[in-house]
C-alpha cells in the first residue's frame, strides 16, 4: 500500500514549502523522534503488561486482566501511581549525577531503537554502520547503571552497580563476537542491507551449524547484557534489597525499569534483523504488502522476547563469579571458534541459498 | 541480614561479618519470636500443653502433637488401639509432605526460580484440603490428644489420600526435572556448606541435615512409635554433606514417606479413634523423655512430673535450635549467595527454634 | 550394653565413688540416671565420650532444671555405636551466682544450650567461648525459668 509512503512524503513536501529548510529539516527530526517515544512509552506499557501475565500463566494464576480489555490499562494505572510518587532523593546523593544517570539509560535505548529497520520505508536511520552503532550505543548505557549506583551514596547500591557493569562489560564481548561472525555471512554492516541478503533465505538457514551456536551465545549474551534473569545476582530480590536502584523512587525507578524492558526488545530485535530475517515475510508470501513488514517483525520479536522471559521464570540464578565464568572461559572460546568455522564456511562456499 | 528479610524464613536476624563477598562469621541473633512456651506449660495441663506445640514448627504441627500425646500416653501406661497408631502414622507422613513441598518450593525462590513456589503451593494445598476436611484446620491441625484421637476420620479420607498419592508420584519426577537435574541449580549448591559426619553428631545435626553427611539418625528407624513398627521403608542417606547432598535426601523422603502412606492406607483397623482418660490428667512422679522424627529432624519432649496435674519442668529439644547452631561452622568462607542457598537447605523454622 | 553393664563400666573410673558425687538410679525414668557432683562433671563427661566401650558422641539434651532449692543441668546423651543412652545429672546449690562448667569441647552443640540455659537460670558455664543471653534482650533483668521469678506484667497465673 502506497498510503503510508505517501502521507510521509506530503508531511515532508508540506513542512518544506511551509517554512526555511532548516526549521523544516529542525522540525522532522522533531516530529520522528515524538513519533518514536510514542514508540517506546507503548512499547515499554505493553512488554511490562505481557512480563507479568507470562510470569502469571507459568505460575499457574492469571495476571492482571481487569484494568483495560485483558489488563492493557494496567500499566498505564502503575505509571500514572509512579508519577505522583515522592521523589525521595537522599541527602548525601551526588544531586547532579543522581538525577542524571536514569537519562543515559533511556536516551540509549531511544537512540538503539532508531536503528532498527520496522519494514522497508520505517527505518528512522538507516546508517552504513548499523551494526557497530547498535553494540557502541549499548556501552553506553553502562554509564548510566553505574552513575546511579555511586551517586546514591548508598554501600548497597554502589555493590549492585559494580557488579552490575561488570557484568555488562563482559558479555558485550560477547554478543559483539556473535554478530561479527553473521556479519562474515552479509559482508555488509548496514541492517537495511543485511535484511536484503536474507531475501533468499534467513541468515539463520544459510550460516546453518555456526549460526545456530552464533543465535544461542547471541541470546545467552543478550540477556545478560539487560541484568535478566538468570543473571540478574545485580538486582536479586532476595539478597540485597534492589542493586543499584534502591535509592531511586517515583519516575526515575519507571525510567530504569521501563529502560530494561526496551533494552529486552532491542536484543530481540537485533537477533530478528540478523538472524531471521526481519521483517521479511517466510519464503516471500506477501512481499506484495510492504507495510505487512511490521506485523512479521513484530511477530518474530514478540516470539523472542517470550523466549527471554521463559529463561526468567524457569532457571535459578547464577552466582556472580559463576556468571564472569561463564563468559570468560567457555562463551568466548567457543565464539571464537565459531567465527573460525563460519569463516571456512564463506570461503568455500558451503552456505545454504534458495 | 535483619529480621525482616525474603530469604531468612522467618524473623531470624544474623548479624554477618563479610570482608568483601567472603563471609568472616555468621552470629545468630534471636528472640524476635520467643513466646515462653516452655514457662507456660508449667502452668497449664497436659490437654492444653498439646495445643502449645503446634504453634511451635508450625509446618509438622500434627507430628508436634503426637509427641506430647505419646510422652503422656507412655507415662500413664496407656494402651491406644491400633486403629489410632496407623492413623497417626499416615497423617504424620502426610505432615512430613506437605512440609517438604513448602520447603522445595521455597528453596527454588531462594536461588532465584521463582515459579517452583507456586508449584510448591499447588501440591501442599491438596494436602491441607485432606487435613480441613478431617481434622479441621489447614496448618494447626491439633488432632491428636492424650488416648487418641479427636474426632474419627472422615469417610472421604481413605479416597482422597489414595488420589493425591497416585498424583504426587507424577509430581517429584516434575521437580526432579525442574531443579534436581538443572544444571545452574547443581553449580550453586554442590560443594556449598559442606559439613562433616563428626561435625553432624558433635553439634547435634539430626533430620534430614545429620542424614546427609552419612549420619544414620532416623528416629522412625531406631526408636520406632505408633505404627512405624510394622512398614518397611529405607532411610535417605547421603554421604556429601553439602547443600545438594541435603537437597537431594528430602527429595528421596518424598517417596519413603509415600511408600509408608501407600502400606498403611489399604488396612486401617477397626476400632476406637479414642480411649477415655481422666479429664484431668495427673502424670505419675517421674521423668519422661519421648523422641519424634519431625520433617526437620529429631525433637525431644522432656518432661518432669512431681504427681500434679501441671508438669514440673517441661522441655523441647528443637531440631532447629541444633541445626542453626551448625550454620556458623559450615558458612564460612563462603559467599553470601552461599549463604542463602545454604539456610535453604537447613530449612530452619524460626518459631520452632526461639520457641 | 544395658544399664547395669554400663553402671559397672563407669563405677570403674572413680575409685572414691563417694567424694565424686556418684550416685546412679534407675527408678522414675527409662534411662540410667547418673548423679555426679559439679566437680567432677568435665573428668566424667570427657570419659564418658572417649571410651570406646560407651562412646556417647551424641548429646541430644541439655536442660536446666530449677530443683527448688538447687539448680541444675539434666544431660541426656546417646552413642551413634552402640545406641545406648544415658542422663547425666548436676546440681549446684548456690543460686546468687551458680556455675559449672562447659562441655562446648566435648560436644559442640552445647554452645546455644548452654547460652539457652544461662537466659533462663543463670547459671553461668566457664569456659563457654560467648557466654551471653540467647533468647531475651541483654537487658533483660531475671531468670525467667526460675521458680521464684515474678514479673506482674507478663506473666498470667491461673
Amino acid at each position: 500500500m502506497k498510503y503510508g509512503l505517501s502521507i510521509i512524503t506530503t508531511i515532508h513536501d508540506w513542512l518544506y514549502s511551509v517554512m526555511p529548510e532548516w526549521l523544516a529539516g529542525l522540525v522532522e527530526m522533531i516530529l520522528i523522534a515524538l513519533v518514536y517515544l510514542g514508540i517506546f512509552s507503548i512499547a515499554g506499557l505493553f512488554l511490562v503488561l505481557m512480563e507479568r501475565r507470562v510470569a502469571a500463566w507459568f505460575q499457574l494464576r492469571v495476571g492482571p486482566n481487569r484494568v483495560g480489555f485483558q489488563g492493557l490499562l494496567q500499566t498505564m494505572a502503575d505509571a500514572l501511581k509512579l508519577l505522583s510518587k515522592e521523589l525521595t532523593g537522599t541527602e548525601k546523593a551526588d544531586k547532579f549525577l543522581y538525577n542524571l544517570a536514569p537519562y543515559f539509560v533511556i536516551v540509549t535505548s531511544l537512540m538503539a531503537l532508531a536503528v532498527i529497520p520496522f519494514t522497508k520505508e520505517f527505518h528512522a536511520f538507516d546508517i552504513n554502520i548499523g551494526i557497530l552503532f547498535l553494540i557502541a550505543i549499548s556501552s553506553i548505557g553502562v554509564i548510566g547503571i553505574l552513575l546511579g549506583g555511586w551517586s546514591s551514596n548508598n554501600k548497597y547500591a554502589l555493590i549492585g552497580a559494580m557488579r552490575s557493569g561488570v557484568q555488562t562489560i563482559s558479555y558485550e564481548l560477547s554478543v559483539g563476537l556473535s554478530l561479527l561472525t553473521m556479519i562474515l555471512l552479509t559482508g555488509t554492516l548496514q541492517l537495511s542491507e543485511i535484511i536484503e541478503v536474507q531475501k533468499s533465505g534467513w541468515l539463520i538457514v544459510q550460516g546453518h551449524i555456526p549460526a545456530i551456536i552464533a543465535f544461542m551465545i547471541f541470546m545467552i549474551s543478550g540477556t545478560a547484557e539487560t541484568n535478566r534473569a538468570p543473571f540478574d545476582m545485580v538486582e536479586a530480590e532476595s539478597e540485597l534489597g534492589a542493586g543499584f536502584h534502591t535509592e531511586y523512587s517515583g519516575m526515575k525507578f519507571a525510567y530504569f525499569f521501563l529502560a530494561e524492558f526496551i533494552n529486552m526488545f532491542i536484543i530481540a530485535a537485533i537477533a530478528t534483523t540478523v538472524f531471521f530475517g526481519g521483517w521479511l515475510s517466510p519464503f516471500g508470501i506477501t512481499e506484495s504488502i510492504p507495510w505487512l513488514g511490521v506485523l512479521w517483525f513484530l511477530i518474530k520479536t514478540l516470539l523472542l522476547v517470550f523466549l527471554m522471559m521463559w529463561f526468567r521464570w524457569t532457571f535459578p540464578r547464577l552466582r556472580v563469579d559463576q556468571l564472569l565464568t561463564l563468559e570468560w572461559k567457555y562463551l568466548l572460546p567457543i565464539n571464537l571458534v565459531n567465527i573460525v568455522l563460519m569463516a571456512l564456511l564463506v570461503w568455500g562456499n558451503l552456505i545454504i541459498k534458495f | 541480614m535483619g529480621p525482616q528479610h525474603p530469604a531468612t524464613h522467618g524473623v531470624l536476624r544474623l548479624v554477618l561479618t563479610i570482608d568483601g563477598e567472603i563471609i568472616k562469621k555468621v552470629d545468630p541473633d534471636l528472640g524476635y519470636i520467643h513466646r515462653s512456651i516452655e514457662k507456660m506449660c508449667e502452668r497449664d495441663s497436659y490437654q492444653q500443653i498439646v495445643h502449645l506445640t503446634d504453634r511451635m514448627d508450625y509446618l509438622s504441627s500434627n507430628i508436634n502433637n503426637e509427641a506430647v500425646c505419646l510422652a503422656v500416653e507412655n507415662a500413664l501406661q496407656l494402651e491406644v488401639p491400633d486403629r489410632v497408631k496407623v492413623i497417626r502414622t499416615i497423617i504424620g507422613e502426610l505432615t512430613r509432605i506437605s512440609s517438604h513441598c513448602l520447603w522445595w518450593g521455597v528453596m527454588g525462590m531462594d536461588v532465584g526460580a521463582l515459579t517452583t513456589y507456586f508449584y510448591g503451593f499447588r501440591d501442599r494445598e491438596l494436602i491441607n484440603d485432606i487435613m480441613e476436611e478431617t481434622c479441621g484446620a489447614r496448618l494447626t491441625m491439633n488432632y491428636n490428644v492424650p488416648g487418641g484421637l479427636m474426632f474419627d476420620i472422615h469417610p472421604n479420607f481413605v479416597s482422597r489420600v489414595k488420589k493425591f498419592v497416585a498424583h504426587f508420584k507424577t509430581k517429584i519426577p516434575e521437580y526432579d526435572r525442574l531443579l534436581t537435574n538443572n544444571v545452574i541449580f547443581q553449580k550453586r549448591t554442590k560443594g556449598v556448606g559442606v559439613l562433616s559426619k563428626e561435625d553432624a553428631i558433635s553439634f547435634g545435626a539430626s533430620g534430614p541435615v545429620g542424614r546427609a553427611s552419612g549420619y544414620s539418625c532416623d528416629v522412625r528407624k531406631y526408636h520406632p512409635y505408633s505404627a512405624l513398627d510394622r512398614v518397611t521403608f529405607n532411610e535417605a542417606l547421603q554421604t556429601e554433606g553439602d547443600t545438594f547432598a541435603r537437597y537431594k535426601v528430602r527429595i528421596q523422603e518424598f517417596w519413603e514417606s509415600l511408600s509408608i502412606i501407600e502400606q498403611l492406607i489399604d488396612n486401617i483397623p477397626e476400632g476406637e479413634h479414642r480411649v477415655p482418660t481422666n479429664a484431668v490428667i495427673k502424670l505419675p512422679k517421674g521423668e519422661y523423655y519421648q523422641k519424634v522424627e519431625t520433617a526437620r529432624g529429631e525433637l525431644g519432649v522432656y518432661i518432669i512430673s512431681t504427681g500434679t496435674k501441671n508438669p514440673y519442668r517441661l522441655k523441647f529439644r528443637s531440631p532447629g535450635f541444633s541445626n542453626l547452631s551448625l550454620l556458623n561452622h559450615i558458612a564460612v568462607g563462603g559467599k553470601i549467595g552461599d549463604l542463602v542457598a545454604t539456610m535453604a537447605t537447613l530449612d530452619l523454622v524460626i518459631p520452632d527454634i526461639d520457641r | 550394653m544395658t544399664n547395669e553393664a554400663l553402671q559397672n563400666n563407669i563405677t570403674k573410673w572413680f575409685p572414691d565413688a563417694e567424694a565424686a558425687g556418684l550416685t546412679f538410679s534407675e527408678e522414675e525414668s527409662q534411662f540410667l540416671n547418673i548423679d555426679i557432683s559439679p566437680n567432677n562433671l568435665i573428668e566424667l563427661m570427657s570419659k564418658l565420650k572417649s571410651n570406646e566401650d560407651t562412646s556417647f558422641d551424641y548429646l541430644f539434651c541439655l536442660s536446666g532444671v530449677d530443683w527448688g532449692e538447687e539448680l541444675g543441668v539434666v544431660y541426656h546423651l546417646e552413642s551413634t555405636l552402640h545406641r545406648h543412652q544415658l542422663v547425666v545429672k548436676v546440681r549446684t546449690p548456690d543460686r546468687e551466682n551458680p556455675t559449672l562448667d562447659t562441655v562446648y569441647s566435648i560436644w559442640k552443640t552445647a554452645e546455644f544450650h548452654e547460652r539457652e540455659v544461662f537466659d533462663f537460670f543463670g547459671i553461668t558455664f566457664t569456659g563457654h567461648p560467648n557466654m551471653k543471653r540467647l533468647f531475651l534482650t541483654d537487658e533483660w533483668q531475671g531468670y525467667p525459668l526460675r521458680k521464684d521469678y515474678e514479673d506482674e506484667i507478663n506473666m498470667i497465673l491461673k
